[in-house]
């Protein structure tokens, strides 16, 4: 079999609750085991607070486990690494750098030379439809190109593996739409493996090869969906199929959304 | 849009402009149609007079001059002073932990009653003053920029973490810059409060200086000499101040222009 892009492997994760002994820690998550093949696009769904950002962040080397590992490309994840990139729902861009600085934040933490950066920016952005923007301050970008911005600056150290943590959630419907199609396009043409965190249950249809759906806090995979509609790489199309609903119930169905809304909890 | 607030603006210059003449008029013909006598409030043409006699008895050019450069020199050092450890405290909790009890109590300490301190230390010369202007622009600068450090997003400092920044290039990248804000509003204020600083001093003790021509004016019953160094003390305030803006409008020309507006 063909080794994994990137792999959890009886995942554990302990938070100590504030001045708080043994007894008091919060199991965020507990023994989580999955693995992702090499340009494989997976959607992480699950309730709130069942421990996907802490998945995520454990994968990008923020933090270790508590018990498990983590392996990009069989190698063990002792901190942030080269391999791994992440974008968040927040687009992180910092204020007081142009667009293109922004973008070329990562390479230059990295040591790239300057030419070789400007060049990689300049060709991302215009990927990203922001080549006019090259110049411009965060504040003068809409919401949406900002977000376009982020995952410019994210794929501009040409990671092997993308972590993105509901990344287009604080978007509206159409730009959305379209920051997914750019997204499923960037991934396919550039062959990148994606972890996605999202609680979009038709994004997560419209845009993975395979949904993994988490329980409550203590967060672990209660169930494995593989999307068997083709067409990954253009998620406009891909909604049009019919089975997509049937996918989306079955989600629903699995994360018992029906039952909170007719109950009371939230 | 531009138009109009143009046009509010000179505006608000003209009326700025007749409210001044307004103001010149009554201070020159109010107290005396009140029956108040000049040497309590002395009329602006008498205020004028004494400063150009001033300039030719008191050397008012040598005195404005040492006010200003200690007002530079402690508001520079001060500032400094306050970054540095502001930036240190900012990135150890550690060492806050262990220095807040001092640094509050000093804080709560009313800074210009060092001044007899450091006059009796020093003597009659420009450190006291100096040095009072540092210890009062330190706290204001200082707080605002270890507030800042705190209060960076966490997230913004793991983005640069999983680019695998060393601690100083997150320090460099992402703390410093975002910090820049908040040290400017500290400066403004430090600005300020230099002046006062370098006036306590020099009132306390010194033989040279504005706050010196104030208490020298104070006791030969010069009402006027008192007027004319309170007015010069307040323009080199307005100086140090502005200077601090200009700064600020090149440094933090990245914000939106709405807030550069407000925040003047
Ligand atoms: N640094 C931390 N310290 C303590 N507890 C934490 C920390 N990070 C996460 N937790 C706890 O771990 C649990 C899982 O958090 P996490 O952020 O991973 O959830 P999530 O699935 O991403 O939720 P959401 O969908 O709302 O983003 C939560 O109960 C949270 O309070
Ligand atoms: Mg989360």
């Amino acid at each position: 079999m063909q080794q994994p892009r990137i792999e959890y492997k009886d995942i554990t994760k302990r938070f100590m609750q504030n001045g708080g002994g043994e007894g008091s820690a919060i199991v965020a998550v507990e023994d989580v085991t999955l693995s992702i093949k090499d340009k494989e696009v997976v959607s992480l769904i699950g309730p709130s607070g069942c421990g996907k950002s802490t998945l995520l962040n454990m994968g990008s080397g923020l933090y270790p486990p508590s018990e498990g590992e983590v392996k990009v490309d069989g190698e063990r994840v002792s901190g942030p690494n080269d391999h791994v990139a992440f974008m968040l729902q927040k687009d992180l861009l910092l204020p007081w750098r142009t667009i293109r600085q922004n973008v070329e934040l990562g390479q230059e933490i990295k040591g790239t030379p300057g030419k070789q950066r400007r060049e990689r920016a300049r060709e991302l952005l215009e990927k990203c439809h922001l080549g006019q923007f090259a110049d411009h301050y965060p504040h003068q970008l809409s919401g949406g190109m900002r977000q376009r911005a982020a995952l410019a600056r994210t794929l501009a150290v040409d990671p092997t593996v993308l972590l993105m943590d509901e990344p287009f959630s604080a978007l509206d419907a159409q730009t959305k739409m379209i920051l997914q199609q750019d997204l499923a396009e960037t991934l396919e043409r550039e062959g990148k493996t994606a972890l996605f965190i999202t609680h979009d249950l038709a994004e997560s249809v419209a845009l993975s090869d395979r949904i993994l759906v988490m329980s409550q806090r203590p967060g672990t995979i209660i169930s494995e969906i593989v999307v068997d509609i083709p067409g990954r790489g253009n998620p406009m199309e891909r909604r049009h199929q019919r089975k997509v609903a049937d996918y989306v119930g079955e989600l629903m169905e699995l994360l018992h959304v029906g039952d909170q809304a007719a109950g009371d909890e939230i | 849009m531009n138009g109009s607030s143009g046009m509010s603006l000179r505006n608000g210059v003209i009326s700025s402009a007749v409210l001044l003449v307004v103001i010149l008029a009554a201070w020159e013909w109010g107290p005396a149609a009140m029956g108040v006598p000049a040497y309590i409030i002395p009329p602006v043409s008498d205020v004028v007079r004494e400063f150009m006699i001033m300039q030719e008895t008191e050397k008012l050019l040598m005195h404005s001059s040492i006010t200003a450069a200690e007002v530079v020199a402690g508001f520079v050092l001060g500032s400094l002073l306050g970054m540095v450890v502001g930036y240190i405290l900012g990135m150890s909790p550690a060492t806050e932990l262990v220095l807040s009890p001092y640094i509050l109590a000093l804080q709560i300490a009313p800074k210009v009653a060092f001044a007899p301190l450091f006059v009796m230390w020093f003597g009659y010369t420009v450190y006291p003053k100096v040095l009072v202007a540092i210890l009062i622009v330190f706290f204001p600068v200082m707080v605002n920029v270890l507030t800042a450090i705190r209060t960076v997003d966490p997230d913004l400092k793991n983005l640069a973490r999983s680019f695998r920044a060393s601690r100083w290039t997150i320090f460099r990248k992402i703390e410093f810059p975002a910090a820049m804000p908040p040290l400017f509003s500290g400066l403004r204020i430090g600005a300020t409060l230099a002046v006062i600083g370098v006036v306590v001093g020099e009132m306390v003790g010194g033989n040279a200086g504005l706050g010196y021509l104030l208490v020298f004016g104070e006791g030969s019953g010069n009402t006027a000499m008192v007027f004319v160094s309170i007015i010069l003390l307040t323009l080199i305030g307005i100086a140090a101040y502005l200077a601090v803006i200009f700064a600020e409008r090149k440094v933090l020309h990245y914000l939106p222009k709405d807030n550069a507006a407000h925040s003047v």
